[in-house]
């Protein structure tokens, strides 16, 4: 139904796709795999029209298609719901599916009708909003099942989508995975990227794997493995995902003693981190561990409890103090609290470096040392593209990730706390992480991890605590780790 | 959000109280609440404040605040400003009173079609300068405030150039006394006239896609074009709209006034912004609605006629106004933040 073949789109030079065919029949579920930067969102942007292909052929149902815009692949039947929303903040959950495509008889609008379709489309996905409610006030789960029941009002033949289930919950993606269902028996041609390996498992029928902009190969989902996947993704056997990591538990580093913050998200919770080791955090989101991080680096404020920094007790915890005394924090939200998206890439890395000799001197800064100062943190972190002007937003998810972890490597510190590392980076990017981790611990640092993927803390952390409800709930070393002995802690240890 | 749910599910008396009062103030109880303040305290301090004559002033000025605000708010709506409504007013008032000069000096005795001609003109005028700001703001992706700030400097210019600065005389007297001065079933003409344009603006907003479309320009523009929105056009019709609705005002000022000015509108950038924004029209687009842009109109036009009642120096005038302005947007944030939190 839907072909491309040679499809070649640059930018600046760059080739961000090369050469890549792809196709889609009805009724299948195609998946698209690759770590960041692979092309992934390079192609399905150039299938539904959002920039004009370089070179390549593109044919849907027998006809050539020379050039394409969004609205005119939405009347030609291609829909996207793509991870950055196109619903508008201040209108309803109504006026947003129907936008741009409202029906009116004469210059009025037939709002009724509308309402009523809008139910409806709701309806037959299982989907339960407030129809009438501005789409601002909506949760990212409900935003994403407005934009999903968008694309469908078009009966579209072609749905592209992307990342759909990363911020929904189980239960809302079950209610995904039957409208896909669904829209298959219809006929429809469903383009599905995700990173999550039992999605695609069980809801493709074929996988396009993507690396560096290339085409590695198109496979039938029954018949390869989910390994083989992994390794054609990222082009290594997945064994080497977790490195062993050497933890020669030193001096004790930071030392929390029944810490409490204003909000009582973390009540008495205290734990201790040693120089050459990875203490991890565990327990559900929301649970406090998040908080615990941003209190220790004074991004909350601390009602009750010390904080021991070697020997040196901390007052008053700040984000200038901390970094003053070797504390660096990576903060969860990259885009809201870690980066200065409009800004190149360079200033982000050296962004809480400035201070530094070899960066300035007094007021002034050194910046003819600018580039040579990132030249080796970014190399070791395999940016890509290795590009210091671009403006951070310009990045993929993962490399967003990578120039916030420079930051920390720009200078050694004592105390990494590393907030949900790996959210929403794919299995390149994560190994990438990894390693880092490995590094700086096999350095003498002490590395905080706190992170909702379980996997991370038994394969990495020499100890992890579990929270519960804000308090520390339970300690578990190194060899009474599994994912069992962890689980059984998440709701308050008799669960 | 999550805490609108939790008073939604769990029915808690006094908080559900509370929040019927949030939705009251969300809903324009605000501006409601200062309008009824202003007119109580004017009435009360300044007894010939109700008196049918100034009631009447009231109106008028009210009448042309309010045209020129709804300008305002449409391009507001849409996610830019208009600095340049003061100067269409001015620059449409100069253009119907030299048609009319000229219109009776070839046609004497066609004083109505003369009339029309002038409203035709200067309605063309503002158009056309709606079509130029949102021409540039859109294919340049230029920021709409320099836009309409430079178009402001471009059109006083050429009014000043073409009058000299002194008043243009010979509008047809007819159109003074009928218009400016003219009442219907006891109420002044211009008054009508706004009325309809706000009636004509809230079926807009409401009732047709065009409405639809500059709420979701203004919200969030790339969000619309991926939408399918025709962003471009959706922004040319704002800005030809705002441009329409402030020739009006110059053309219905004229007719107040009896004299073409070049001069007058020189307030009105602030004034309109000031009415839009208590009126509860977001500074960042995609928030606002007609009704209560109109009553904030009518607050700013209470106070200033309170001002004149009690004879406050017009000097001090302009301070009081901005004073005012900062006064109720704090007020109006103060409460707001109150319901998030």
């Amino acid at each position: 139904m839907l072909e491309v073949t040679g499809f070649t789109k640059r930018f600046r030079g760059i080739a961000a796709l090369d050469n890549v065919d792809f196709s889609l029949n009805e009724g299948e579920v195609h998946a698209l795999l690759g770590e960041n930067g692979a092309g992934k969102s390079t192609l399905i942007n150039l299938i539904a029209g959002t920039f004009p292909w370089a070179e390549g052929v593109y044919r849907i149902n027998g006809r050539t298609i020379t050039s394409l815009t969004p609205q005119v692949a939405q009347e030609i039947g291609i829909a996207a719901v793509f991870q950055e929303f196109s619903l508008v903040p201040d209108l309803t959950v109504v006026e947003n599916i129907f936008l741009g495509r409202e029906q009116s008889s004469g210059l009025f609008l037939k709002r009724k009708q509308m309402r009523q379709a809008a139910a409806e489309l709701l309806d037959s996905l299982g989907f339960h909003l407030p129809l009438d409610e501005k789409v601002a006030f909506l949760s990212r789960a409900q935003k994403q099942m407005v934009e999903i029941a968008k694309a469908l009002r078009m009966r579209p033949k072609v749905l592209i989508l992307d990342e759909p289930t990363a911020s929904l919950t189980d239960g809302e993606a079950e209610k995904l995975f039957n409208a896909i269902a669904l829209l298959k028996a219809r006929g429809v041609g469903i383009i599905y990227v995700s990173h999550r390996m039992s999605e695609i498992r069980n809801l493709s029928d074929r996988v396009t794997v993507l690396r560096g902009g290339k085409k590695i190969g198109t496979v039938v989902t029954a018949e390869i493995s989910d390994e083989g996947l992994i390794e054609m993704m990222v082009g290594r056997p997945v064994e080497q995902l977790f490195p062993k990591i050497d933890h020669k538990p030193g001096a004790v580093r930071l030392e929390v003693r029944d810490l409490t913050t204003e909000k009582h998200s973390v009540i008495s919770a205290s734990f201790t981190a040693r120089a050459g080791e990875v203490v991890g955090l565990a327990g559900l989101v929301g649970c406090g561990r998040s908080e615990l991080c941003r209190a220790v680096f004074g991004l909350e404020t601390v009602e009750a409890g010390t904080i021991t920094l070697g020997d040196k007790p901390v007052e008053r915890p700040t984000p200038t103090s901390m970094l003053a005394a070797n504390v660096c924090y990576f903060p969860a939200d990259r885009g809201s609290e870690g980066l200065a998206l409009a800004r190149p890439a360079r200033e982000n890395a050296t962004m809480s470096s400035l201070d530094l000799p070899e960066l300035s001197s007094g007021p002034l800064l050194k910046f003819w040392r600018e580039n040579e100062a990132i030249r080796a943190p970014l190399g070791n972190l395999a940016l890509r593209p290795m590009a210091p002007e671009r403006k951070a937003s310009a990045f993929s998810g993962g490399n967003q990730q990578k120039l916030m972890l420079a930051r920390g490597l720009m200078k050694p510190f004592d105390v990494y706390l590393f907030d949900e590392p790996t959210v929403g980076i794919d299995v390149g990017a994560k190994a990438d992480v990894y390693n880092l981790i490995k590094s700086l611990v096999e350095a003498g640092a002490s590395v905080v991890v706190s992170t909702s993927e379980l996997p991370e803390l038994i394969n990495l952390a020499s100890r992890v605590y579990v929270m519960h409800e804000g308090k520390v709930v339970a300690e578990l070393a190194q060899h009474e780790l599994s994912e069992a002995q962890v689980l059984s802690h998440y709701f308050g240890g008799r669960a | 959000m999550s805490s609108e749910t939790a008073t939604m599910t769990v029915a808690n008396a006094p908080s559900h109280r509370a929040s019927r009062l949030d939705r009251f103030l969300m809903q324009g109880g605000i501006v409601i609440t200062f309008l009824v303040v202003a007119v109580v305290a004017t009435a009360l301090i300044e007894p010939r404040f109700l008196n049918r004559l100034n009631l009447l002033n009231v109106m008028r000025n009210f009448a042309l605040l309010l045209i020129p605000s709804l300008a305002q708010m449409l391009v507001m709506t849409a996610g830019g400003f208009d600095l340049s409504v003061g100067a269409v007013v001015a620059a449409t008032s100069v253009v119907t009173a030299a048609v009319m000069l000229v219109g009776n000096g070839y046609f004497p005795g066609m004083e109505l079609a003369v009339i029309i001609a002038s409203l035709v003109i200067a309605l063309g005028v503002g158009a056309l300068v709606g079509l130029v700001n949102a021409g540039l703001v859109s294919a340049f992706s230029l920021s709409p405030f320099m836009v309409t700030l430079a178009m402001m400097s471009v059109l006083m210019g050429i009014a000043l150039y073409f009058t000299q600065g002194i008043p243009i005389y010979g509008v047809t007297d007819s159109f003074v006394a009928n218009v400016g001065r003219g009442q219907f079933l006891g109420l002044p003409i211009v008054l009508w006239a706004a009325l309809g344009v706000l009636a004509a603006c809230i079926v807009m907003q409401r009732f047709t896609a065009l409405g639809r479309h500059i709420y979701a320009v203004g919200s969030d523009q790339r969000s619309a074009r991926l939408s399918g929105v025709a962003t471009g056009r959706t922004l040319i019709a704002a800005y030809m709209l705002a441009g329409l609705l402030a020739a009006l005002t110059g053309y219905l000022m004229t007719s107040r006034l009896g004299s073409g000015q070049s001069t007058i509108g020189g307030t009105l950038a602030l004034e309109t912004i000031a009415a839009a924004v208590i009126g509860g029209v977001s500074l960042r687009g995609g928030v606002g609605r007609a009704e209560l842009v109109a009553l904030a109109a009518l607050f700013l036009s209470v106070i200033a006629n309170a001002m004149n009642l009690v004879q406050v120096d017009s000097r001090y005038q302009t301070l009081v106004l901005g004073a005012v302005l900062i006064i109720a947007l704090a007020i109006e944030r103060l409460l707001l933040r109150k319901r998030q939190s």
